[in-house]
């Protein structure tokens, strides 16, 4: 409860030593009460040794890749599935538990003049900074004493960062909405791990089932749509474009290389992932705030 | 020297390796001495012979006209006498864009260091910068073509040689251009060190027999680098084909010899490092396939060596039809392809054995250097993908690796008998492929460009 305490008057104390018309001043600049909520977790996150392992273990995980694989570009291809399963796997666990163990300092941040969107969102980021942070740490570092980091593999670094960054914003939102929905802490975790297991392994199993069932048909551009449906595989293809030469793929490659590669393809791609940002921080939020606690 | 007729074979395949060619062939020495006036004419815009043509008229037999620098634009030029055309640097040949511009119908005819230009298209004529038919012994060699629909063609010629030439196609579509080096009904033609970029197909056989095509430069051909049909007995040696829009594409033919030839960025959704269709008891070796689509491709082709090549970086390095039968896979090296191995069918009836595989997981107990544990080249995804394409989107997928690994504990569905039983634990070393062809290439090359003019009007 000392740590409870300690944030709760950080976050609080200005305002209340403040003059009444200050008071209502410092109301209106609401990011700073994201920035301060934003701040206290990611004190309390900073030192959560759970963060800390995450990004020691993508260092391993990289540093192995190097090892083993050589050059830079190459690390980063035997990488793909790596961000791709692991970022999102991470980022739900982790955001649930945090959910729940944020729940007390939630309540009684809600008994103050807060206005409920600025606190889910200084909530969110707080999960949000320090989980990225960690991820472009943990990519990062072993290119850097590897003197990797060259003209080559820069792109596909920068693109890793962005890919893993979105997918940390996805999960990490959805996880806030099961968290809020759902009180039940495993119930909660459970339904969190079903959907990581549905979006990064039972949905593609899915559509090998629908490619090979309607393989008579001309499917490349429904194989398009189901492959922005999901934000892993949307963010799969979006580096494999880039990883090998979409020219390579033949006939198929032409066509995701058509849609999503290339500088429209970025754009495109970001697009999709923007909206996945979205669509689950629409419905946290609106779960937040018409949430009874 | 060999003066009859009948020993003109010998001496031209001699010549092949030899590469010493007496500027004028010593055949037919039945012809009387020429006329020490007329032995040398020189053409230039300025002198008493403006046209090549009056030239030709005048020569003797066996004699040489110089042609000096300028730009030449006469009807189109028959060559039907025994005699050097020798070019100045500078010496251009214009089409104008609607005419053929040299026609060859003797024997022995050589032509050197002109520069052929603007043929034009045509759809009514196989329109050629410079055509040869029904002669013995021809030589083209440091010629430049530029903008030529057909840029050189042989028709029923025996004995040729075509060499340090450069050509460069005219800006069109696929079926707006034409071949590079157009060989038709002809044999013991050696075309060597050319330099081709940007016609319909860069070299062409048809109906060919022991010509040999080598060291020469195929790129950014609008279809295929090398196009042969129905031309036995050939020999392909350290070409490079590169970028070509449908890569290298060869049917009908057999006992073809395909040896140290590059075949590299041949991309597209139907373009081939180099696609075998129908091609029987031939030698495929010491070749480098990379970052192709497809880099080998066989189709009805039956009793093939496929042997000590390089595979590298394709989407699918070798994609072997089940109709082809009785080839021998030996020897080769796949790495970092996205496919190693494509086929059709789980039937098949070919020999793939004693490769390196950079996928390959197996160990070697007994340290004789071969794997202890089969490897099965093709992957499970490999032929999902084969009968939906559109599952190719899932490549690197967890899903497609999960597949791949089922297959490998328990193998069901991919194709039992295609397996290679000793695979390599070390990649191979490639002699052959790593002393290359570079340097002699590249020299040749080089000398073309030089012998190009500087100064075009």
């Amino acid at each position: 409860m000392s740590t409870l305490n300690t944030r709760f008057t950080e976050i609080t104390a200005p305002s209340a030593r403040l003059a009444p018309d200050a008071t209502r001043a410092a109301e209106e600049r609401r990011p700073s009460v994201v920035g301060a909520v934003c701040t206290a977790q990611w004190r309390e996150i900073a030192r959560n040794r759970w963060v800390l392992a995450y990004a020691v273990v993508l260092v391993l995980l990289t540093e192995a890749l190097f090892r083993m694989g050589g050059s830079g570009a190459r690390a980063l291809t035997s990488l793909l599935n790596l961000v791709l399963l692991l970022v999102p796997l991470v980022t739900s666990v982790f955001g649930v538990v945090y959910w729940h163990a944020s729940r007390e300092f939630t309540e009684l941040l809600l008994a103050q003049p807060v206005p409920r969107r600025s606190l889910w969102w200084g909530l969110y980021l707080g999960l949000l900074v320090p989980l990225a942070g960690a991820f472009a740490v943990g990519i990062t570092l072993p290119l850097l004493w590897h003197g990797a980091l060259d003209a080559e593999s820069l792109p596909l670094w920068s693109l890793y960062l962005t890919v893993g960054g979105a997918l940390t914003a996805v999960f990490g939102a959805v996880a806030l909405w099961i968290g809020v929905r759902y009180d039940d802490r495993l119930r909660g975790l459970g339904l969190m791990l079903g959907l990581w297991f549905l979006a990064a392994v039972a949905y593609d199993g899915f559509v090998i089932w629908m490619a090979t069932a309607f393989s008579d048909w001309p499917l490349e551009n429904p194989m398009l749509a189901a492959m922005a449906a999901n934000p892993i595989d949307l963010a799969r293809t979006a580096l494999v474009l880039r990883l090998d030469s979409a020219a390579l793929l033949g006939y198929t490659g032409a066509v995701l290389a058509r849609s999503l590669g290339g500088a429209t393809g970025l754009l495109v791609t970001g697009f999709g992932l923007a909206v996945w940002i979205a669509l689950p921080v629409w419905l946290a939020v609106r779960a937040f705030q018409r949430k009874d606690f | 020297m060999i003066a009859d007729g009948g020993s003109v074979f010998s001496l031209l395949i001699a010549g092949l390796f030899s590469s010493l060619q007496p500027a004028v062939p010593a055949r037919a020495t039945g012809a009387p001495p020429a006329v020490a006036a007329d032995s040398l004419v020189v053409v230039s815009p300025s002198g008493p012979v403006r046209r090549i043509t009056d030239a030709l008229a005048r020569v003797a037999p066996r004699g040489r006209v110089r042609v000096e620098a300028g730009v030449y634009r006469e009807p189109t030029i028959v060559v039907d006498r025994m005699v050097v055309l020798d070019g100045a640097p500078g010496a251009v040949l214009d089409g104008e864009g609607e005419r053929a511009i040299m026609v060859v119908s003797a024997d022995s005819v050589t032509i050197r260091g002109l520069t052929f230009r603007n043929t034009g298209g045509s759809h009514v004529e196989d329109r050629a910068a410079l055509r040869v038919f029904d002669a013995y012994d021809c030589v083209i060699e440091d010629n430049r073509f530029e903008a030529t629909f057909f840029a050189l063609m042989l028709q029923r010629v025996d004995g040729c040689f075509v060499r340090r030439n450069t050509m460069r196609g005219m800006v069109g579509t696929q079926s707006g251009t034409a071949n590079g080096v157009h060989l038709w009904t002809s044999a013991n033609v050696l075309v060597e060190d050319n330099d081709i970029t940007g016609h319909r197909d860069g070299i062409y056989f048809e109906f060919a027999k022991h010509a040999i095509a080598r060291r020469n430069t195929v790129s950014e051909s609008l279809r295929y680098g090398l196009h042969f049909m129905f031309s036995d007995s050939c020999r392909y040696e350290a070409n490079r084909f590169e970028a070509n829009r449908s890569g290298v594409a060869v049917m009908y033919a057999k006992y073809v010899t395909v040896i140290g030839n590059v075949f590299a960025r041949n991309r597209g959704s139907a373009a081939y490092g180099l696609l075998l269709k129908d091609i029987n008891d031939s030698d495929v070796r010491d070749n480098v396939f990379s970052d192709n689509t497809v880099g080998l491709f066989l189709e009805g082709s039956n009793r093939n060596r496929v042997q000590d090549n390089r595979f590298e970086a394709n989407g699918w390095a070798l994609r072997l039809l089940a109709d082809a039968q009785d080839n021998r896979v030996e020897g080769n090296a796949f790495a970092r392809n996205l496919f190693d191995v494509g086929t059709n069918s789980r039937n098949h009836y070919s020999v793939i054995r004693a490769n390196h595989w950079d996928r390959y997981r197996g160990y070697d107990l007994d340290r004789d250097g071969t794997g202890d544990v089969p490897h099965a080249p093709v992957r499970l995804f490999a032929l999902v993908v084969e009968r939906a394409p559109a599952a190719l989107v899932l490549v690197r997928s967890l899903v497609a690796d999960a597949l791949d690994l089922a297959e490998r504990v328990a193998p069901v569905l991919t194709p039992a008998t295609l397996v290679d039983q000793a695979p390599l634990m070390r990649r191979p070393s490639f002699p052959a492929i790593e002393a290359g062809h570079r340097p002699a290439s590249q020299a040749a090359r080089a000398t073309a460009m030089a012998a190009t003019p500087e100064d075009r009007p």
